[in-house]
């Protein structure tokens, strides 16, 4: 072996073990790495007690209610929905039926006070006409 | 066969590749131009305005190319540092050498571009989910690649500490590309990919994929300068030098 050669497979070897390191890192991480838990998995029990969380889903067609800067909404991943209370300003994608990520704590009375409220943007980019064609077409 | 058969290893040298880098610059600076002329036209006259997010979505014609060319630069920086690990190369560690600014400068703006559009759409300017601090942790990788090779005075040792350090980075580059897939993000998945039909109107890809052509002619264009400087500097005492100063 040409120490060329044996060093193109000491760094094959080097790659090749990091990656399998890495691979396992990443799944004994994994839950610490999602940024927020599902409605459904808050229902489960799956929600850290005490401790401030983030839940994302849409915001439920319809749910928003305003107080002034109070405002009212269900966040539902369309199995399973939690109230949300918040106080504040919200973003300007934060709209009815579309994604939204809220940090917060949920109480005992299954409101969940929110203290930030994010919106989610999808990767759908388009004009609002190719918008507006696509809402009458979900109508029909 | 009588096509005349190019010796591509002569290009392997520093002597040789100096004046065919030297020829290629400004090519590359014309289509840089040419290609972000056109691209800036198209993402700011002629691709429509968004239905949700409204004009702010066109940082998207620099973000998106941007975060494409911080991967791709690091996997070639990777690929020539790894080479040069190997072979012992002159050439390929002095080309890892020459893009880890561009790629530092195409994550620091993949970054600050994303920020700037996090703050009015998602409401914050930044938040750690897997594809910001992934995207940060490139940002790092590519400043360390810089520090430590230029905190070690002998070349050919910080060539070797480089290129260890490149190659254990590239484990991030997939963590990057995958974390919208893999984990809850709030970044949104990617609108091309190639399994499936880029979900962008028309003229809004077309501008990204004009800008995203500019963003590699410019950085090849670049790349290149900056080798020939680190050429010049590494082989200042040899004999090719001297006449290519001349």
């Amino acid at each position: 072996m040409k120490p060329r050669h044996k060093r193109i497979a000491l760094i094959a070897g080097g790659l090749a073990s990091l990656a399998v390191a890495a691979v396992f890192v990443l799944k004994a991480l994994n839950s610490n790495i999602a940024l927020f838990i599902t409605p459904t998995e808050v229902v489960a029990g799956k929600a850290p007690q005490g401790k401030a969380f983030r839940i994302g889903g849409m915001v439920k067609e319809g749910s928003i209610e305003r107080q002034g800067m109070a405002v009212r909404f269900i966040i539902t991943d369309m199995a399973k929905e939690i109230p949300v209370t918040y106080t504040g300003i919200l973003p300007d994608l934060f709209r009815d039926g579309k994604g939204a990520v809220v940090q917060g704590r949920l109480g005992s009375d299954g409101l969940f006070a929110a203290s930030e409220v994010l919106a989610k943007h999808d990767e759908n980019y388009m004009p609002p006409e190719a918008q507006h064609a696509l809402d009458q077409a979900q109508k029909k | 066969m009588n096509m005349k058969i190019i010796n591509w290893f002569r290009f392997a040298s520093p002597q040789s590749f100096y004046p065919l880098a030297g020829r290629l610059i400004p090519l590359f600076w014309m289509l840089a131009l040419l290609f972000g002329a056109a691209g800036l036209w198209v993402s700011f006259f002629v691709a429509p305005t968004d239905a949700q997010q409204g004009e702010g979505y066109r940082i998207i014609f620099v973000h998106v190319p941007a975060s494409w060319m911080s991967m791709i630069i690091y996997l070639a920086m990777a690929f020539w540092a790894g080479l040069g690990l190997a072979l012992n190369t002159r050439l390929s560690s002095m080309m890892a050498q020459a893009l880890a600014p561009t790629g530092a400068l195409m994550a620091a703006l993949s970054l600050w571009t994303g920020a700037f559009w996090g703050k009015p759409m998602w409401g914050t300017w930044w938040v750690w989910d897997a594809r910001l601090t992934s995207e940060l942790i490139l940002f790092f990788l590519y400043i360390g690649f810089i520090a430590l090779q230029s905190a070690i005075d002998d070349p050919r040792r910080a060539d070797k500490a480089g290129a260890i350090l490149a190659l254990i980075g590239v484990v991030n580059v997939p963590i990057i590309y995958f974390s919208v897939i893999w984990w809850n993000t709030l970044h949104q998945g990617s609108s091309i990919n190639l399994t499936r039909a880029p979900s962008m109107a028309q003229t809004m890809l077309w501008g990204m994929l004009l800008m995203a052509l500019a963003f590699w002619m410019y950085s090849i264009a670049v790349s290149l300068m900056r080798l020939r400087a680190i050429m010049l500097e590494r082989e200042r005492h040899t004999e090719w030098v001297k006449h290519a100063l001349e």
